[in-house]
């Protein structure tokens, strides 16, 4: 009986997480199929006004490197200051409600981008747009930073103090040069995550049809035009939006593996 | 130098701070005009977008119109009846349905994915062989990375098909946006419950099976027990992902104001009435969409709050 048991547990145990890969290969199986027989070497030299994605590519780039380009120095800094310089209640404090930020809701930071910088301006603007994701990204790399630096031994720190540098050469000379790999390996996730990133740009950058690099008009996106063409009833339309999503997962994945694999070097 | 840089790295991490309380305080005044006209009564008001006639001071003639679905067809006899004497009119906002629907979808995606997530992380903790685990673990996690918006959309044409094949009922629901937010937040969920489970002290287990006790006995009655904590943080917190999900659920849950009788019925979530309605909204349609925006944040604040400062101060993430 309890042999039984034991086995009716393990059985289920795989069974779930047959279920776990099954769900991964389906999604993976629909975006290939669907995916590559829509992709054509025209959605890279056309925009999406004559049924390309140039576009769209181009300026989901734009909006995720700039807010990267922002939110990486701001989101080490503050780690830094978390986890370097901060003394007493306030760093664990910021570090608790960076926590809680790097969960809330996306769409809400997407409203509050759209009240302090669409509506008073108004209109959508590509601004906006980066400010959102911005926001979405600092804390995941405060987080990453914050836990990388933890692992950086304190003998380290003081041989660096006993050499006489001061303490910001000693982090940008050794604290950062060693957590060097964890950290890149954060940031390339983070932004994976906020590249794939639909809901704050729905209301903020919104989308365009046109190649534009102004951002201060609606700026183009490449996950809100997915969400726009998908919900389109003609079949071109849905093929286009099957092949963007393609790319955009292929884009997120590689990234996501990159990150994996530059960890697992350093490990080895 | 050394000051500068230090000053930068305070206002940096200051900024989290500051822009924690500008989005309370952004949302909070953009839904002012929403919460002066409706107050708490916007909680329990399934009415959306709905005119109704009101008198010369400006309060509603007839207020049982928010209670009940017959109420509501009657009133708009009124309505017309009232138009003839008295033109003026105001238009209603409630937030239950989104509210409704946020809750129960998110019940639905706990309820899928909560005993397949403890299924996968016994799998990657305790059965299976270390390269196994870590091909498995791996899978799981490209999961999570998959852009919710593809969740979407692969739920749309793909699953909601066959779920509603099988359940019956329409393709876009409460049912299908349940399962693909199931489906999402399932990798998340394992691998928090994974994590947990492998603070669980080597010895502990050894001395279990020393005894002769079986794998099943061993995560019953030595790993559950310990990690409980841990994997009661992590469920929560799924929730709380859950809870603001938008792209994947805005596919599939349907998108009308309306209360589902069953299970299979389209309604909407709170998320999603915020993606849809936001880009034609204005006024006072606007601000009680920041209105429901806010009550989102809090409750999400809450959740995530408990779930990290309750329950995962112990298991370090």
């Amino acid at each position: 009986m309890r042999l039984l048991l034991n086995k009716i547990f393990l059985t289920l145990s795989v069974i779930s997480a047959l279920i776990g890969i099954g769900f991964l290969g389906w999604i993976l199986a629909v975006l290939f199929i669907k995916g590559l027989s829509s992709l054509h070497l025209s959605l890279f030299i056309n925009d999406l006004v004559d049924g390309g994605l140039r576009n769209l590519l181009v300026g989901q780039l734009v909006l995720a490197s700039l807010a990267g380009a922002i939110g990486i120095p701001l989101g080490m800094l503050a780690g830094i200051y978390i986890r370097e310089y901060g003394r007493g209640k306030y760093p664990e404090l910021i570090r608790d409600l960076s926590d809680i930020m790097m969960s809330a809701p996306s769409i809400v930071i997407g409203a509050f981008v759209y009240a302090i910088a669409v509506a008073p301006y108004g209109g959508a603007n590509g601004f906006a747009g980066i400010l959102a994701l911005t926001i979405m990204m600092v804390p995941i790399i405060i987080n990453t930073t914050d836990s990388m630096l933890s692992l950086v031994p304190k003998e380290l720190r003081e041989a660096g103090i006993a050499l006489g540098a001061s303490k910001y050469r000693v982090i940008l000379d050794i604290v950062i040069k060693a957590a060097k790999v964890g950290i890149m390996t954060g940031i390339l996730l983070a932004f994976a995550r906020i590249a794939g990133e639909t809901a704050p740009l729905l209301f903020t950058s919104e989308t365009s049809n046109y190649f534009s690099l102004d951002l201060t008009q609606s700026f183009p996106s490449l996950t809100v035009s997915i969400y726009n063409l998908a919900n389109e009833p003609e079949e071109s339309s849905r093929d286009l939006a099957w092949a963007a999503s393609f790319i955009l997962t292929m884009m997120v994945l590689v990234i996501n593996l990159l990150g994996r694999f530059i960890t697992r070097n350093k490990h080895k | 130098m050394e000051k500068i840089f230090q000053k930068l790295s305070l206002s940096s991490a200051s900024l989290v701070l500051v822009i924690l309380i500008g989005i309370f305080i952004t949302l909070f005044s953009a839904a002012k005009p929403a919460i002066e006209e409706f107050g708490l009564h916007f909680l329990v008001d399934p009415t959306w977008n709905k005119e109704v006639p009101v008198d010369s001071t400006g309060s509603t003639l007839d207020t049982t119109v928010n209670n009940a679905d017959e109420n509501a067809i009657e009133d708009e006899d009124d309505m017309i009846l009232d138009e003839d004497e008295e033109s003026l009119t105001k238009t209603l906002y409630g937030g239950l349905v989104p509210i409704v629907g946020t809750i129960l979808s998110t019940l639905i995606a706990l309820t899928f994915a909560l005993p397949i997530a403890m299924g996968i992380a016994v799998f990657l903790a305790e059965i299976a062989s270390k390269s196994i685990s870590k091909f498995v673990g791996m899978a799981i996690e490209l999961l999570a990375a998959i852009p919710s918006i593809i969740f979407g959309m692969w739920g749309l044409y793909y699953f909601a098909p066959i779920i509603s094949d099988t359940f019956g009922g329409y393709q876009v629901s409460l049912l299908t946006a349940g399962l693909v937010l199931g489906i999402m937040i399932l990798p998340f969920m394992a691998a928090i419950t994974r994590d947990s489970m492998n603070t669980t002290p080597d010895v502990l287990k050894e001395s279990a099976y020393a005894l002769g006790a079986t794998k099943f006995e061993v995560v019953k009655d030595i790993i559950f027990p310990y990690s409980k904590v841990g994997i009661i943080g992590s469920i929560i917190l799924a929730l709380g992902r859950a809870l603001g999900e938008t792209m994947a659920v805005a596919f599939l849950i349907g998108a009308v104001y309306s209360l589902p009788e069953k299970i299979t019925d389209p309604t909407i979530s709170i998320p999603v009435a915020m993606a849809v309605n936001f880009g034609e909204a204005s006024g006072l349609g606007e601000s009680a969409l920041f209105y429901l925006g806010l009550i989102l944040f809090v409750m999400s604040f809450i959740i995530i709050s408990i779930a990290k400062f309750y329950f995962l101060k112990k298991v370090k993430l």
